[in-house]
């Protein structure tokens, strides 16, 4: 799946990474403690968190996530913001909660990260 | 990484020091990101790159929350990559407890910034294929990371 269409389907704002929604989406990632990622993240798996600080930046620059979308309507501060852009990291917001939003993709085929 | 600065050991080894210190949450996680852009560079595979990211993070983020300051020595060699990470802190006081999953003596403001949940020493472990720790109460704790090719 495109991150234009996850887009769509969580009714994401996109705080920046505009000319990468074209990035292909093969997994989605739930979580909100950093090296809960680490530990069971895969490579080019999509990150929804609620950690909205530059640690959620960091981990996803390590870990091979391909964008990020911050859930709970929470926004990044303006650092954390231009250290995605540095990193060329797309970073999108959506009000839903993390459960939710989940759901909603995977109810379209998007499988998690299951399997360590 | 500019060519004219890669200090070149005795053996051929591509070899780095990289200063990191306590409580700078602001620069956390820079280390490994620089280390990862390196073996990037030099043409490491993905998936072996993204090993060694991990582990050096987690080890970054452990001298961040734990120590006063600590330095990463990276070493690079045909066969593997090292890592060694020293600091001076309040070290470890049982190595063994500290290993499993779910145990940890991170603070609330550790916890805030998406840390202490008991993965960092197993994740670094998960993501090695050689890991020794060393530490002193009091004193500082040394952790030798080696990642084969």
């Amino acid at each position: 799946m495109k991150l234009e269409e996850v887009k769509r389907i969580l009714e994401c704002e996109v705080i920046t990474g505009h000319d990468r929604l074209d990035t292909e989406i093969k997994m989605v990632c739930g979580c909100d403690l950093m090296s809960d990622v680490l530990a069971f993240i895969k490579a080019d798996a999509l990150l929804l968190t609620g950690l909205v600080n530059r640690q959620a930046i960091r981990t996803a620059g390590v870990a091979d996530v391909p964008a990020v979308v911050f859930v709970r309507g929470k926004r990044p501060d303006e650092e954390t913001v231009a250290l995605a852009e540095e990193k060329g990291l797309p970073i999108l917001v959506t009000n839903l909660l993390l459960y939710e939003a989940c759901g909603r993709l995977y109810s379209q085929g998007v499988p998690g990260c299951e399997g360590r | 990484m500019r060519r004219g600065q890669t200090p070149m050991t005795e053996e051929g080894a591509f070899r780095r020091n990289f200063e990191v210190l306590g409580e700078d949450f602001y620069n956390a996680g820079r280390v490994s990101t620089e280390i990862k852009e390196i073996l990037q560079q030099v043409g490491v595979a993905a998936t072996t790159v993204r090993r060694v990211a991990i582990a050096a993070y987690e080890a970054e983020m452990n001298v961040v929350m734990y120590a006063r300051r600590g330095t990463v020595c990276l070493e690079l060699t045909p066969e593997l990559v090292h890592l060694l990470v020293r600091d001076e802190g309040p070290g470890i006081e049982d190595i063994e407890l500290a290993m499993q999953e779910g145990y940890s003596t991170a603070t609330e403001r550790m916890r805030e910034m998406g840390f202490g949940a008991g993965m960092g020493l197993p994740n670094i472990q998960k993501n090695s294929d050689r890991l020794v720790i060393h530490s002193t109460a009091g004193v500082g704790t040394e952790v030798e990371i080696e990642v084969r090719f």
